[in-house]
């Protein structure tokens, strides 16, 4: 195969002009690279133009961190306060209650809704029957694409007070069920919400993963007299190692996000108490409250951890042996 | 094949050393899997059908309806509100999925070729960096202010044209295309916007495709934005709409089917916003489907 590519006239001729050892292209300055290459700017400066404005310059604004911002004063008049804002932020018992939520709910997430696409890309992929899989995967894939509004009013429907599950216990003689605002079970409900949206999804990559193993190797151990759990145990769950590794660094790193217009909807039903996470701290405190000094501290702040802490654990990663995302 | 004699009396194409499992085995997989799928989709059957339930079973709540009307989408579309919020949505979704389309395959093509354009590769960095970070609820409303979109339909299309992630994905097929085909093309005196009009871009159907409907379930699924920006009860996308009047129990005014009759259940009402919220979702679906197992997505994830 390679010495056929490596002899056809036609790949050569096509890598000439183009290719970096053509000697005619290596003489041309920086100026002239560029003005040979005009026409592809008019494609890049626009785009990047456009991740300047809207990703880069935003994060300027982060300077009203430092000052006690107001919207009418503007940044050039509002007063820097220095560090403040952020000394403010540990003293706020709102800020800690955002915290502690924020935290609990992620690590259930970690628990529980990492580990749910795994499992359920064994499960199907023991099927033997495709036509069933597809089905079934046709069907756990779709809640992903409905917004975090509409599978709330679906809940809302079904486990809220006069919903479905509300209605059948009454006819039971157990009145009063709404599992939408009971803030006990309110962080349960929350991993429940987010498995029920987004662990069907969540297979398609493990799936790609499974689809990347070598046959044989699970023909040679059923030869070697291997059940099919061990070859799962054996062949399977090792070939899905540095995909689980990769999501597991990104969860890592969006460990202070937790599902936040998931939140923000439910948190008037059930009370800042238990539904009060950091990133709806920032919008109601800042944006509603008008406190945006604070706000926006408490939001860089958790930025700048999240940062931290991808780099952190892909640093990590790496160091035992399996790969990072950078 | 060496492996014939594993081969067991089963289905064709079941590979030969699937022993099929024990009776047991295959009952518990199959009752995992019912309930599994009854999770998923009873609920939004449920609510289908419960948007169409008679007034008197929507009262009484049944588990599934046996009488049915029209009564509640009849009193939305006099409503006029939640049609608002729907057209509202249709234009965002419509325009703003053409124009990220034209910019994300835009800036793939120019970033296509990164080894022979000076300063290509800095700009793949820039885009690129922006997945891992972003500059938080205040400052992008601060900027959304300063530019004067507030209270504007634009700052639902605009913050969001380019996807970094789907720009890799469109710059990964067009660094696909058939090198001898454009250089063919240049050399019989086409223009570079040429080529990229009627040469590129017809290539790349496929993949327009998915990640136009990306783009689209995206742009009709818009909400938080539309809460930040947009003041105006007149410009609110369906998301916004739905959200007032299913969770925070507002009424949806003017709801009345005619003027001598009662006006329909508040639920049967409420189901039939979700539905009309969902339905452009369920059309695309069976579409975007086609293309999940074809791995255009996960091999981008590695930039």
């Amino acid at each position: 195969m390679s010495v056929q590519t490596a002899s056809d006239p036609g790949t050569r001729v096509k890598r000439a002009p183009g290719s970096p050892a053509s000697p005619r292209r290596r003489k041309l300055s920086l100026g002239q690279r560029i003005w040979r290459e005009r026409w592809s700017y008019t494609f890049i400066v626009p785009g990047a133009l456009f991740f300047l404005v809207f990703a880069y310059v935003p994060m300027l604004g982060n300077v009203v961190a430092f000052q006690q911002y107001s919207p009418f004063r503007g940044i050039e008049g509002s007063p820097w306060v220095g560090f403040a804002n952020f000394n403010a932020i540990w003293t706020d018992p709102e800020v800690l209650t955002a915290l502690r939520n924020t935290l609990i709910i992620a690590v259930l997430q970690l628990v529980f809704a990492f580990p749910a696409p795994i499992a359920l890309a064994l499960l199907l992929n023991s099927l033997i029957s495709d036509r069933v899989k597809r089905m079934v995967q046709t069907v756990v894939y779709l809640p992903y694409f409905l917004s975090w509004v509409i599978v709330i009013s679906v809940w809302q429907q079904v486990l809220g007070g006069g919903g479905l599950v509300a209605g059948i216990l009454d006819a039971w003689g157990m009145s009063g069920f709404d599992a939408m605002t009971n803030a006990d079970t309110f962080k349960v409900l929350v991993v429940a919400q987010n498995i029920w949206k987004e662990c069907g999804w969540g297979t398609i990559i493990f799936f790609a993963a499974i689809a990347g193993i070598p046959n044989d190797r699970y023909e040679a151990a059923a030869i070697d007299g291997a059940t099919p759990w061990q070859r799962t145990w054996h062949i399977t769950l090792p070939a899905l190692v540095p995909v689980a590794t990769l999501l597991l660094i990104l969860n890592i790193g969006s460990i202070l996000t937790v599902g936040f217009e998931q939140l923000l909807l439910q948190q008037p039903m059930v009370g800042a108490n238990a539904a009060q996470v950091l990133d709806t701290f920032v919008y109601f405190r800042g944006v509603m409250g008008g406190q945006w000094g604070i706000a926006t501290a408490a939001g860089l702040l958790k930025g700048v951890i999240g940062t931290i802490l991808v780099l952190a654990s892909n640093k990590l990663a790496k160091k035992m042996g399996g790969e990072g995302i950078f | 094949m060496a492996t014939a004699t594993m081969t067991r009396p089963g289905k064709a194409g079941t590979p030969p050393w699937m022993a099929p499992p024990s009776i047991w085995v295959r009952g518990i997989k199959a009752l995992v899997i019912v309930l599994i799928v009854i999770t998923m989709i009873y609920p939004l059957v449920y609510v289908i059908a419960m948007s169409f339930a008679s007034p008197s079973q929507a009262r009484a709540g049944v588990i599934f309806p046996t009488e049915f009307s029209l009564d509640a989408y009849r009193a939305i579309f006099n409503g006029g509100t939640v049609t608002q919020g729907l057209s509202n949505s249709l234009f965002i979704t419509v325009v703003g999925t053409l124009l990220s389309l034209a910019a994300t395959s835009m800036l793939a093509w120019g970033l296509a070729r990164t080894r022979q354009v000076p300063g290509a590769k800095a700009v793949l960095i820039m885009v690129l960096a922006t997945m891992f970070f972003s500059a938080g609820i205040i400052p992008n409303f601060m900027l959304i202010k300063y530019l004067g979109l507030l209270d504007s339909t634009w700052s639902l299309i605009i913050p969001g044209l380019i996807s970094a992630f789907n720009m890799i994905v469109i710059r990964n097929f067009f660094q696909g295309l058939p090198e001898e085909l454009i250089e063919a093309a240049r050399i019989d005196g086409a223009g570079e916007w040429r080529i990229f009009l009627q040469i590129v871009l017809p290539l790349s159907k496929p993949v327009l495709a998915v990640m136009g409907l990306f783009y689209a379930v995206g742009y009709w699924n818009t909400y938080f934005n539309a809460l930040l920006y947009i003041n105006d009860s007149e410009k609110w996308p369906i998301q916004v709409v739905l959200q007032q009047y299913v969770l925070a129990g507002v009424q949806i005014p003017g709801a009345i089917v005619s003027p001598d009759q009662p006006p329909p259940p508040g639920v049967t009402l409420q189901m039939a916003v979700i539905v009309l919220a969902t339905l452009p979702i369920l059309i695309v679906y069976p579409f975007l489907q086609r293309y999940f197992t074809k791995g255009v997505l996960t091999g981008a994830i590695k930039g």
